[in-house]
């Protein structure tokens, strides 16, 4: 489910804002009214310089200088909010901001320090925390359950499980792969991973503005993807879902792909048996934006708390397609030290104050960027003895039977 | 201005360092090399002082692995030409590494005249900074070292370069050119170039390549008998315990020891 489907069977790294007129993508921009409706979705729209409708109007205007020589854009965090909000579908969030914030990047005189450090340490280690790229797969040690590593034991998998990078070296990542372990064997999922093969996917530095190095990415792993054959990719970056379904289609990817979430809650029915263990929380889901406003995904992850047992769930005042981006997206998750200098409200912190006026003591995430977002925030503004953040996967594993 | 910049591979220290069966060296199977950190700075310097003046920058390196992709970034941040010294004889010590650098800059084709030759003052395979003194030596050049920004005089003539002491101190230097400078800092930090940017150099510019000139490296004075890692020693404590436990055995410890 999405409002820009003319990009699918396209790569968008074809286009530039030079070409964009002559495409159906620029003529759809072409369409804009004016209207705002971008502007007051934004999340950042207060403070944001350039929104999507001043774009789109200076664009028109042959005026495309002024704004990439601003660094403003560098606030879009390519929540899809506006995309999800434009009532004449216009694919801003999948076409025009990329496309700008690529010229806002280039043309940047610094590139804020730490989003710099991310997109070399990409680059140079296949992960954005500059780690050992030989320790990907360390985490499999402290795995309960046997993971297959593809170089290892190459032999044909029906699932492909992409681990993705926050959730293969951040210690709290690391408990929701384990987590996602527990589960796929519970299931009796045959699955493998790729190990210390397998590199960031790309989508986030993408939208970061960084295309060159996405495209050297995508093209590491379109190539590494042919050395194995698995049936489908199963992957815990909410991002890497939206990077496979939409971007690597166009480069040569033909299989299926599924975030874990959603995967999980095609599974309810073997699943739910196996919950046993009662969890007396009450749990409000934050919609990460990817699985949400990008591909509909509202109601699995609702499904799948509803399943455990004991779990009460209560919603955000902001929810499903209105629901407040944790700020990550689109290098945001490099910019909050830029966003703090700047004056701007850290996103995380917004959505995290929403999240304890519900009165929940769980809040449960589905994107490898939230856990640390949310959990930072939560001792910031001091909160941390009210609330908990956990991935759904960590919820579904510490109710399953043991 | 002409300057020149000189560029060096060093361990990159993210992959665990292993010592090789020899016992003298690093075991080379999973090592990887990146940009010695300074060398990068003295890049960003002399990108900084073509902004300000104009003129040339040349980017030099003795070959080494990886060294086409960071000899290719550095012409995309803006340098003007970059030469790549070839049949580097292997295990070269800082003092011949210095020497070769010399000839190679004395006959390389359109080297000379030069205002500036920056690079690193130390790498992680140099922390005495032996390399850009011994450099400047052979060329007869003035040398100064830590230096954390210059400013080119009006003249051409001479530079006002900054250098930086222990303690937040900092010293204002008149340098007659040409002059050789060890970098520690440039005044911003290194520039990020877009891979695309790389890209397009790769396809549009060339990396030019000189052989080592002569067998001038002579005899080493100096040899590595043994490299060893450093022995673990264990005498941390590890404190167990609930946060408040800890903090109690903490609080005790600092009384016994009497530091409270």
């Amino acid at each position: 489910m999405s409002n820009g489907t003319a990009t699918m069977d396209r790569a968008t790294s074809e286009l530039t804002l030079d070409n964009l007129w002559g495409t159906p993508e620029g003529q759809k921009i072409l369409s804009c009214m004016q209207c705002g409706t971008c502007v007051g979705t934004c999340p950042y729209g207060d403070v944001i310089d350039y929104p999507p409708r001043r774009i789109i109007g200076m664009l028109k205007a042959g005026q495309i200088e002024t704004i990439v020589k601003n660094d403003g854009l560098l606030n879009c965090v390519n929540c899809y909010a506006c995309m999800t909000k434009c009532p004449r579908g216009i694919p801003l969030t999948e076409v025009l901001l990329p496309l700008v914030k690529e010229q806002v990047l280039a043309n940047l005189r610094e590139v804020p320090a730490e989003l710099q450090k991310a997109l070399q340490n990409t680059f140079r280690y296949g992960n954005p925390m500059g780690e050992s790229p030989r320790k990907r797969a360390d985490w499999v040690k402290t795995s309960d359950v046997p993971v297959r590593i593809l170089h290892q034991d190459p032999k044909p998998t029906d699932v492909l499980w992409f681990v993705e990078c926050y959730t293969s070296y951040h210690p709290r990542g690391q408990d929701n792969t384990r987590a996602t372990a527990r589960l796929l064997h519970a299931l009796g999922v045959d699955f493998a991973i790729l190990g210390n093969e397998e590199k960031c996917a790309g989508e986030c530095v993408r939208l970061a503005g960084e295309r060159g190095l996405f495209d050297t990415l995508s093209d590491y792993t379109m190539k590494l993807l042919q050395k194995y054959r698995f049936k489908r990719i199963v992957t815990s970056g909410a991002h890497a879902y939206d990077c496979f379904k939409y971007q690597y289609p166009p480069r040569g990817f033909r299989q299926e792909v599924h975030h874990t979430t959603p995967f999980l809650a095609q599974h309810i029915r073997e699943l739910k048996p196996r919950l046993s263990k009662k969890l007396n929380y009450t749990v409000v889901y934050h919609d990460a934006c990817a699985l949400g406003r990008h591909n509909g995904f509202y109601d699995e992850p609702r499904t799948l708390l509803q399943a455990i047992p004991g779990v009460k769930l209560v919603e955000m005042l902001h929810n499903r397609d209105n629901a407040i981006c944790c700020g990550g997206g689109g290098g945001g998750m490099w910019l909050d030290t830029y966003y703090k200098a700047k004056g701007c409200e850290r996103l995380s912190d917004r959505r995290v104050k929403e999240a304890v006026e519900t009165g929940a003591d769980v809040l449960a995430v589905s994107c490898p960027y939230e856990v640390s977002r949310f959990e930072d925030a939560l001792k910031v503004l001091g909160y941390e003895k009210r609330m908990i953040v956990r991935d759904v996967v960590e919820l579904l594993a510490e109710s399953l039977e043991a | 201005m002409s300057v020149l910049v000189l560029l060096k591979m060093v361990p990159d220290v993210v992959e665990e360092l292993e010592v090789s069966a020899d016992g003298k060296s690093l075991d080379t199977s999973f090592l990887r090399t990146i940009l010695n950190e300074r060398d990068d700075h003295a890049l960003e310097q002399a990108l900084l002082l073509k902004e300000r003046h104009g003129g040339k920058i040349t980017v030099i390196a003795l070959d080494a692995p990886d060294m086409d992709d960071v000899l290719f970034t550095a012409l995309a941040k803006g340098a003007d030409r970059a030469v790549k010294v070839t049949d580097v004889p292997e295990g070269l010590t800082t003092h011949a590494a210095a020497r070769l650098c010399a000839q190679v800059i004395a006959t390389g084709p359109g080297l000379l005249p030069v205002d500036l030759v920056l690079t690193g003052v130390q790498a992680l395979d140099d922390l005495d900074g032996l390399s850009a003194p011994l450099l400047a030596q052979q060329l007869d050049f003035a040398y100064l070292g830590v230096v954390t920004g210059v400013a080119v005089d009006a003249s051409g003539q001479g530079a006002t370069v900054i250098k930086e002491y222990a303690g937040g101190v900092r010293g204002e230097f008149a340098v007659r050119l040409p002059a050789v400078l060890g970098a520690q800092a440039a005044e911003k930090p290194p520039r990020y170039v877009p891979v695309a940017k790389v890209r397009a150099a790769m396809k549009a510019q060339a990396i030019e390549t000189v052989p080592a000139p002569g067998s001038g490296a002579g005899a080493a004075l100096v040899e590595v008998q043994q490299m060893a890692k450093p022995v673990v020693s264990s005498h941390a404590e590890m404190l167990e315990g609930s946060p408040e436990e800890v903090a109690g055995k903490f609080c005790e410890l600092l009384a016994k020891r009497g530091l409270l």
